[in-house]
């Protein structure tokens, strides 16, 4: 049944930067093209925005932003942590502020330059480690891929998930890309054969099970559904959200607890499943974080769409692959083959598939899942057309 | 060399104990006075229990791989060098929540990239050993 907040805000406007490796402006820059470019795709005027909620990790700050883009007086401002858990928040936060009347129109934005102080956290700790990254820095186990690796070494262990699995992401995600003109990986194919024979970085992880390191931006303008309907652009109504953070979680190194398989995603999808009329039967499209490929077989379980274990299995048989596959999965390419932007530029492509205006549009799509980072504290959006 | 390595704050008030430890060779563990529920990693309050109240009991030292992994570059200077090296996860034999993070070596000084990655198993039996760099000792694991 559905939630009190289903589908009582929309997305009325998205904007984004090019995506490239080097780009000379800053990230507040950035951040301002993108939210002017969200506000000019609304058709609404920098003063009506009186909302912000954005990425705690985000360099420009809300001052600096507004007083750049020209916004008006600011009544509700929010931020979300954990790095790539947050773009959904953000997107959640805005939609039950203005659900709830702290503000008319919000803005959510994520900006992001891969050569920026503090876009590689790893690389840039001091000698000495506190807090929980002490029990596993000291021992070389110091990228998120690394983080990573460790749980989907044990994944594929318990549950038989194989390297021809995640190919099986890795080759979707970029068939994807290949179609979308914005995509930094637009014109460079990737075949099974190419996955097969890449570099390691982090056993039993090679290249294309990573994300691309990309600066760009990109901001979504949220609304109430009656204004949304006046706009010019078809409104993607938030229909479900949910953010969780999962019982004995910890970021990242989540092997501390009981069965550190059962990540965000399950906790995330409880809530969000609730809150809508909708089930995980009923989606036909979805966007969901990849930082790394396995991250997708872990979600498609957490978020409903098998049976615990069966994640792997699901990407047979092309199920991520538009046009014809089961649930097409990051239409623009997402994180491993569009940009990586913390995941926001899903948050934009969900829309598109909602308006339509996708490069890989799934017909008659009613309904798109968005996620955010699994192995963070997270948060998930259904939009519904 | 190992001077460029990462190191745990050793006075960090949460994990000081676990660390002097290391240092007379123990591994020991947090365990809840209250309830007697060990944690890991260490932290002010019982989650079961809230007690504040905690000692530190020494382990078997005993336990088996629960997950491993082969970094490869781009790293850190240090780790670069030594570059594939073995990371692994320990569950602890009396009680596999309990899981440590470490370096499979064949003796306690012995460097994270001699072991063949390809002969490294889920499931492993390891014991716990030290291995000193500067003030810091480091419990490391060998196979049994």
């Amino acid at each position: 049944m559905a939630g009190p907040l289903a589908d009582r805000t929309a997305i009325a406007g998205i904007g984004q930067t090019a995506f490239a490796k080097g780009l000379p402006d800053s990230e507040l820059s950035l951040a301002c093209q993108a939210i002017s470019a969200a506000l000019d795709d609304a058709g609404i005027a920098p003063a009506e925005v009186d909302g912000l909620a954005m990425f705690s990790m985000e360099e420009g700050r809300e001052v600096d932003v507004a007083r750049n883009v020209g916004l008006g007086d600011i009544t509700f401002f929010s931020e979300v942590g954990y790095g790539g858990g947050a773009g959904c928040g953000t997107v959640g936060h805005a939609a039950m502020a203005v659900a709830t009347g702290q503000c008319n129109v919000a803005v959510a934005w994520r900006a992001r330059k891969r050569a920026a102080k503090g876009s590689r956290p790893w690389a840039q700790v001091n000698r000495r480690i506190t807090g929980h990254w002490q029990w596993s820095r000291p021992f070389g186990l110091l990228r998120p891929v690394d983080e990573i690796a460790v749980l989907t070494r044990r994944y594929m262990h318990e549950f038989g998930a194989t390297r021809e699995h995640l190919a099986n992401v890795a080759v979707a995600f970029r068939k994807h890309a290949n179609r979308n003109p914005n995509a930094t990986m637009h014109d460079k194919p990737l075949t099974r054969e190419q996955y097969m024979d890449a570099r390691w970085i982090s056993e039993p992880l090679c290249l294309f099970d990573n994300c691309l390191e990309t600066d760009g931006a990109l901001a979504a303008v949220i609304v109430s559904a009656e204004r949304a309907k006046d706009l010019q652009q078809p409104p993607a109504y938030v229909h479900a959200f949910a953010q969780s953070i999962p019982q004995q979680h910890q970021v990242m190194t989540n092997y501390f607890n009981d069965d550190p398989l059962l990540g965000p995603s399950y906790a995330c999808a409880a809530r969000l499943w609730a809150q809508a009329d909708v089930t995980p039967a009923d989606v036909p499209v979805a966007q969901i974080y990849d930082a790394f490929s396995p991250l997708i077989p872990l979600s498609l379980e957490g978020y409903g769409f098998c049976a615990r274990g069966e994640g792997g299995a699901f990407t047979d048989d092309g199920a991520l692959e538009w046009p014809d596959g089961r649930l097409p999965t990051n239409t623009s390419g997402g994180g491993m083959s569009e940009a990586y932007v913390h995941g926001f530029n899903l948050v934009l492509e969900g829309v598109r598939q909602m308006r339509g205006t996708s490069t890989s549009p799934v017909d008659g799509a009613e309904t798109c899942l968005v996620t955010s980072g699994e192995g963070v504290p997270t948060s998930a959006l259904l939009l519904r057309r | 060399m190992e001077a460029q390595f990462l190191l745990p704050d050793i006075e960090d008030p949460d994990s000081a104990e676990f660390w002097a430890g290391c240092a007379r060779g123990e591994l020991l563990v947090q365990t809840c006075k209250g309830c007697g529920l060990r944690r890991m990693p260490p932290r002010p309050m019982c989650p079961r229990c809230r007690s504040l109240e905690f000692r530190w009991d020494p382990t078997s030292g005993r336990g088996t791989i629960w997950s491993f992994i082969v970094p490869h570059p781009p790293l850190l200077p240090a780790y670069q060098e030594l570059a594939p090296y073995n990371v692994i996860v320990v569950a602890l034999e009396e009680d596999p929540t309990i899981r440590f993070v470490g370096n499979l070596v064949t003796e306690p000084d012995g460097a994270i990239n001699e072991i063949d990655p390809t002969t490294i198993a889920i499931g492993d039996p390891v014991r716990v050993v030290f291995h000193r760099v500067e003030d810091v000792v480091l419990p490391r694991w060998m196979k049994t």
